[in-house]
């Protein structure tokens, strides 16, 4: 990677008077959105203080939220928001992984390319569309077939009692499974391509099957960028908000099991933040929405990290 | 069958060579036929998890186009909701939409494609990459709490939910979007054209938006559009700044306004089979209009790809 040569460039060290205007000119807007992303940080924590101040530690490990009394505690969304994202990882990883290594690595190109256009078209698909279709297709759906299915074999275990409503955690964890694929997939898929050819030439060359191939010389050498690609993944699963707002239920209590109306941090805002009293019930919602950014910034963080020293594609840049 | 395997033992010890070859011999047949066993079963088990991924797609796609293809009708396309009871149109979201979101294009496309200038011809290696990786960050901030930032600043202090910051906070999506993909297209611009012009005495500034810029113009485009695409289905940011609108606003910015994903949202989750309806219908122009930017760009770099 450090033997790539720096991509061509015009600018470089300039005198005349245009071009130094020029140069700091772009460089404000490039700088803007640096400043776009601290100022956001800054808002949030200024006008989140309030109820943080006021509730310090309470405020992450309270379970209630009550506006009337004035007491807000953020563990049930909290808790919502972790277990939507978790269900979606666990359904949304290892197709995504295995459609990346199918379009990659064994494929026809003929197949492949179709494939590929067809999810990146599920990425372009609107989060409300998405939660239209939840509401009044999936979770019905679900509803009559999977969660019935589901309570009926396993219901014994606590996590996975009923009642089932067609909406709720499981609903939303599904949505959020289709809505953060394409992201595995299309960065997975990258990280794979990335993987030098000898690699595969080699254990192809000393008998392997095409399989061992992939899961021996290949995938090894993925595995970190695959393990960014699904937390990036994680990461918009954590914060999506439209679609998982409409199929959750908006449930206000600790789900006990998958199958619970629950809130997560995204929905909890979207429903109550217009309704809520400016001062310390709009801090509170605020801070919540602080919460959110400082779990979705770090493993944003994280994953770019492996994805980039993996493959040196952050979403396709170079350095 | 265990009476079988008893009276055969005394034949073929395992001492016995020949055997003991064809045994061995057999193995190797067996761990053959394992491998080529478990080859072909994950082969087809990815191509499984390839069509699993397919089926949302279609599910979507098609309900949307049935049950939004049955709700279309020209009064949704031409007039706003009604002031009492239900029905009317969605020319309010329709209208909205075609203003926020050029505004919001207005706002965004200098701002992106200029910062991708500074990022791909003059920044330093280490200021690039910081303003890339800011770049990368924004784009994984969850949109509802960039609907909060502008709230803050655009909304809070003037008491008042209006269409000028719903535009902010959907040019504040589309940015990071318009500055990765411009970049992109920057660096496939070969250094010879660079050079040829900077050798010809051209100063830089003319050399960035005559020859790099002009060339990657293709490939600069294709972002503007996704990230147009990508801010007319944005409902989140909106919720706090454009709030949304019964009424049809046409030009004034300074007052709530709605949007087609607004619209889309408000209606399904009213128990309310007309307005129902209407949420699908509203979804099917949506998606229609989404798709269609979608292929169009994509399918043009695809067919390059192939060609």
């Amino acid at each position: 990677m450090t033997a790539r040569s720096r991509p061509p460039r015009a600018g470089g060290r300039t005198s005349r008077l245009p071009d130094r205007v020029f140069r700091s000119g772009s460089g404000l807007f490039g700088a803007s959105v640096v400043v776009i992303l601290v100022v956001l940080g800054v808002q949030l924590a200024v006008n989140g203080d309030q109820a943080l101040s006021t509730f310090g530690t309470g405020f992450l490990t309270g379970s209630t939220w009550d506006p009337v009394a004035g007491i807000y505690g953020a563990l049930p969304y909290i808790v919502g928001t972790i277990a939507a994202a978790l269900i979606a990882v666990t359904l949304a990883a290892p197709i995504g992984i295995l459609t990346a290594i199918f379009l990659a690595e064994l494929a026809p190109r003929r197949l492949a390319l179709p494939l590929t256009f067809a999810v990146e078209l599920l990425a372009a698909i609107p989060s409300v569309v998405y939660g239209l279709w939840g509401v009044f297709v999936l979770g019905p759906v679900l509803h009559s077939t999977v969660e019935a299915w589901i309570v009926d074999t396993l219901g014994w275990i606590p996590l996975f009692a009923g009642p089932t409503f067609g909406i709720g955690l499981f609903a939303a964890g599904i949505i959020l499974a289709i809505m953060i694929l394409p992201t595995i997939v299309s960065i997975s898929r990258d990280v794979i391509s990335a993987v030098p050819d000898s690699h595969r030439e080699a254990m192809l060359a000393l008998g392997a099957t095409r399989w061992e191939t992939v899961s021996r010389a290949v995938l090894p050498v993925a595995r970190s960028g695959i393990a960014g690609a699904v937390i990036l993944g994680l990461g918009r699963a954590l914060g999506e908000t439209m679609a998982v707002t409409m199929v959750i239920g908006n449930g206000e209590h600790i789900p006990t099991s998958i199958f619970s109306t629950a809130q997560t941090i995204a929905s909890k805002i979207a429903t109550t933040f217009n309704e809520a009293q400016v001062g310390l019930q709009t801090s509170a919602l605020i801070a919540l929405g602080l919460v959110l950014l400082v779990i979705t910034l770090t493993l944003n963080v994280v994953a770019r990290f492996l994805v980039w020293r993996a493959a040196g594609v952050s979403g396709g840049g170079r350095t | 069958m265990t009476a079988a395997g008893a009276s055969l033992r005394p034949i073929s010890g395992p001492r016995t060579p020949a055997p003991g070859d064809i045994a061995r011999r057999i193995q190797r047949a067996g761990l053959g036929r394992r491998r080529g066993l478990a080859d072909r079963g994950m082969r087809t088990l990815a191509l499984v998890a390839s069509l699993t991924a397919l089926v949302p797609l279609g599910g979507v796609l098609a309900f949307v186009a049935i049950k939004g293809a049955a709700a279309l009708n020209l009064d949704l396309l031409t007039k706003g909701p009604r002031a009492l009871g239900i029905g009317g149109g969605a020319l309010n979201a329709i209208v909205g939409t075609a203003q926020m979101v050029p505004l919001a294009t207005v706002i965004a496309l200098p701002v992106g494609i200029l910062g991708a200038v500074y990022v791909a011809e003059f920044g330093g290696q280490r200021s690039a990459a910081v303003v890339r990786f800011a770049a990368d960050v924004l784009v994984g901030v969850p949109s509802i709490l960039i609907g909060i930032f502008v709230f803050t600043f655009l909304v809070l202090p003037f008491r008042q939910f209006n269409a000028f910051a719903g535009s902010v906070a959907l040019a504040v999506i589309m940015v990071p979007v318009v500055l990765r993909t411009t970049e992109e297209a920057l660096h496939l611009v070969p250094a010879s054209l660079r050079e040829a012009s900077l050798a010809l005495g051209v100063p830089v500034w003319r050399t960035v938006l005559s020859v790099t810029l002009r060339t990657g113009l293709p490939g600069i485009l294709t972002g503007a559009m996704l990230a147009i695409a990508r801010a007319m289905g944005e409902t989140a940011p909106l919720l706090f700044t454009a709030l949304g609108s019964r009424l049809v606003n046409v030009g004034n910015f300074g007052q709530p306004m709605d949007a087609l994903p607004l619209f889309i949202y408000r209606n399904a989750t009213q128990p309310n089979a007309v307005l129902n309806d209407q949420a699908w219908g509203a979804a099917f122009l949506l998606l229609l209009v989404v798709l269609a930017i979608n292929v169009l760009v994509r399918g043009r770099s695809w067919g390059r790809r192939i060609g």
